[in-house]
């Protein structure tokens, strides 16, 4: 082989082939990334402004400006949403951001998992005297990338957003500088979160060579129009991905970050990563899965996703029962949820997408209000988490221990909660595909995982002092400092409740929201 | 043909014992420097694709940078730090880890070597790469073409990086306040000398992208020095 030495002249345009048309440069349309536009800029703003103000801010500046800013990326998914609905989904940016129901929809609950995420860490930090609008604005850039990653059109754009998601919240994680549960889990987190995105990456890899694109509707149209004959290169690219998707969401057997990174996470992130990071990852798994590869290679990952699905039921449910500590059984329980989910990504229709886009919402709110509750419950230093430290709270706080009753019940899927219709739409959606055994797992390992929550809803209300022999009648007492709930965090699980009862008795306009926001991939124009 | 092969070859075994030395070598620095063989290899892989820029970016970066960046971090750790390698947390880790090393081996294998035409040969978005046209200007033009958005929101990603090495490399303000979550084995298993480190040494070089967490160790007025 001659190596060429590459022209040292600097290359005029003229030299080059006469015949070269302009540069065809893509129009960049930015109302289509406008939410994701609106989160950067906030999270790149606040910084500016806390560095620049010479006087350390308050702590509620951070939180409402957070707030402000999420709720100001909700509104401007609502043209959007309007634009789609009238005039289809479309495609910017040269083809790699897909404008389009699905992602408006997980946009708008990033963005509420932000708001109930942010209104907790703002009692959260004074407690625990940490400063710092830092964690705020990893958390709007790590939306962000959420943001990004469930609008990818291409796995380059979908990669990078899971980046950008991701080591925030490795950061965030191990923000708590005091406590070395929070270390330990930014670092477990990070360990594994890079490990998992080498296996996407090596994933997409495999894909390019096999399809010769990285955009999404380029992989799409090329499998439509070609039959390949040796498929193992593109089987082990779905493989690969699987695993990296797997990770992030937390299902069997990729789940052995998620418990101890719950547990040793400071409590509102372990919020931000149950709703808003799993939200996101799961619309990465359905835009590649369902949507890309679903009309052509539904058989071929369809029995990979409903073992994952089978596997996270059952060990997310039977492992969170032996659990003491209540932040890792919630950990745990996020695993179960997730087998819920990947149910309706395995359903690969659209009644599975809907449903689990309408599991995602529910799960937001009711997994945002269970980490308040239990960010509450810490008290300072985060690290009263025991069952133990439930027990005597509907003495001491009868409506924080009813708020979490609710919560609990509500994840236990309970009817009049969202948590009910949530499972039912998902199970209604694989029985329609006719996989009766996804479903009768499914519905068994919620009746395991009721009894969970059962056993903290017992230590709140009936359970004896710890150390009184069974059966004591001896009423509970509270152990350890009293419970504050600052204004910020009461607003936040108000919220919460608000959401998953609503969903629950008045499930309609967010069904057919759910319903509209299907994912179509378009070529770009 | 022959000229080519005997290129890919000997690149190939630079890579193959670079990424041997670095998970095999003991002390930590050969691990690092090991690790340039590997770099090292890649950059005359691209180089016999004729991907010049590539090649170039290869060895500016990684080889020169990041590798760089890596023997900073274990000469502030201490290089003479010893590495707890001999017990394992998990009984059996180190079978497992080989186990599964070789099954993903055979997998990527498999799907490579299963048939004639695993490589569709359909030519990539980007244009073929022995045009006429430099690869830096390929390079520039499916950056602003393509992957323009990519390519912007990388930013969002070093903002990120930034901002998390400035806060994790911050001195902690205040004792550690959750010894007692730990029981006295796993505390002996850590062999915490400072109690603000958790992490593994072994680990904390393996993240560039991670100052802060092996941070904690060196002198917190340094860093924070460096960091402005």
């Amino acid at each position: 082989m001659i190596i060429q030495v590459p022209p040292t002249v600097p290359v005029v345009p003229e030299q080059l082939d006469p015949s070269a048309v302009p540069l065809a440069v893509p129009e960049i349309v930015w109302s289509a990334v406008a939410p994701a536009l609106v989160l950067m800029i906030g999270g790149i703003l606040l910084l500016t402004v806390v560095s620049l103000v010479r006087k350390p801010l308050p702590s509620w500046f951070h939180a409402t400006w957070t707030v402000a800013t999420a709720t100001a990326a909700i509104c401007a998914t609502v043209p959007l949403w309007q634009r789609v609905q009238d005039n289809g989904a479309s495609s910017e940016m040269a083809g790699t951001v897909g404008l389009d129901g699905f992602s408006l929809f997980v946009t708008g609950v990033i963005c509420v998992s932000v708001i109930l995420a942010a209104l907790l860490l703002e009692g959260y930090l004074r407690r625990e005297d940490l400063v710092g609008p830092e964690w705020y604005v990893l958390m709007l850039l790590s939306a962000s990338g959420g943001v990004v990653m469930a609008s990818a059109n291409d796995l380059i754009v979908l990669f990078l957003g899971l980046e950008i998601l991701s080591v925030a919240v490795y950061v965030l994680a191990a923000m708590h500088s005091r406590r070395t549960s929070s270390q330990e889990a930014g670092l477990k987190y990070f360990v594994l979160g890079a490990f998992s995105s080498a296996f996407l990456l090596y994933g997409i890899a495999l894909t390019y060579g096999a399809t010769g694109s990285t955009n999404l509707a380029g992989i799409q149209t090329f499998l439509a129009d070609n039959v390949l004959v040796d498929n193992g290169l593109l089987l082990a690219g779905l493989a690969f991905m699987l695993v990296g998707f797997g990770f992030k969401v937390a299902a069997v057997p990729f789940h052995m970050w998620a418990p101890d990174v719950y547990q040793g996470a400071p409590t509102p992130v372990s919020a931000y990563m149950a709703a808003g990071v799993k939200a996101a990852g799961f619309a990465g798994l359905l835009r590649v899965f369902v949507t890309t590869f679903g009309p052509t290679y539904r058989e071929e990952w369809m029995p990979m996703v409903a073992a994952l699905a089978v596997l996270s039921l059952v060990v997310g449910s039977v492992m969170a029962i032996i659990q003491t500590n209540v932040k890792r059984m919630l950990a745990y329980s996020s695993i179960s949820h997730a087998g819920f989910i990947l149910l309706g990504v395995a359903a690969a229709s659209d009644a599975g997408t809907s449903a689990a886009l309408f599991y995602l919402l529910v799960y937001t709110f009711m997994v945002a209000g269970s980490f308040g509750v239990v960010t509450l419950i810490g008290r300072k230093g985060d690290g009263r988490h025991s069952l133990e430290d439930y027990r005597g709270l509907s003495r001491a706080r009868p409506g924080l221990a009813l708020v979490f009753t609710v919560f609990l019940l509500a994840q236990s899927g309970i009817p009049l909660t969202g948590g009910f219709l949530a499972k039912f739409y998902v199970i209604g959606a694989i029985v329609d595909e006719g996989l009766y055994a996804l479903a009768a797992v499914a519905m068994l390992t919620a009746v395991i995982s009721a009894f969970l929550y059962l056993r903290v809803i017992v230590a709140m209300y009936f359970a004896g002092p710890a150390g009184a022999e069974e059966g004591s009648e001896e009423p509970a007492e509270f152990a350890g400092p009293p419970v504050r709930i600052p204004a910020a965090a009461g607003l936040a699980l108000g919220l919460a409740l608000v959401g998953t009862l609503a969903l629950g008795i008045v499930p309609g306009p967010a069904t057919e929201v759910t319903r509209d926001a299907t994912a179509e991939l378009t070529v770009g124009n | 043909m022959r000229v080519e092969m005997f290129t890919f070859l000997l690149a190939g075994l630079i890579c193959l014992g670079g990424a041997l030395g670095v998970v095999l070598f003991r002390n930590t620095v050969h691990n690092a420097l090991s690790l340039v063989a590997t770099l090292f290899g890649v950059a005359v892989l691209f180089i016999a694709q004729e991907a010049y820029f590539l090649a170039a970016v290869q060895v500016i970066v990684y080889a020169g940078a990041i590798v760089i960046l890596f023997l900073f971090v274990i000469m502030l750790l201490g290089v003479d730090r010893a590495d707890q390698m001999g017990v394992d947390p998990i009984v059996g880790q180190r079978t497992a880890a080989v186990v599964f090393g070789v099954a993903i081996l055979g997998l990527s294998l498999v799907a490579l070597l299963s048939g004639p035409e695993v490589v569709t040969g359909t030519p990539a978005t980007t244009a073929a790469l022995s045009s006429d046209i430099p690869d830096v200007n390929q390079i520039g033009e499916a950056l602003f073409t393509d992957y323009v958005f990519a390519f912007e929101i990388t930013a969002v990603l070093l903002t990120i990086a930034v901002v998390g090495a400035v806060v994790l490399a911050r001195r902690s303000d205040g004792p550690v306040i959750d010894e007692d979550e730990f029981d006295g084995t796993a505390l002996d298993a850590l062999a915490l000398e400072e109690p603000s480190d958790v992490g593994d040494p072994d680990q904390d070089t393996a993240d560039g992208a991670d100052p802060g967490s092996g941070a904690d160790e060196t002198d917190p007025d340094d860093l924070e020095e460096a960091s402005r």
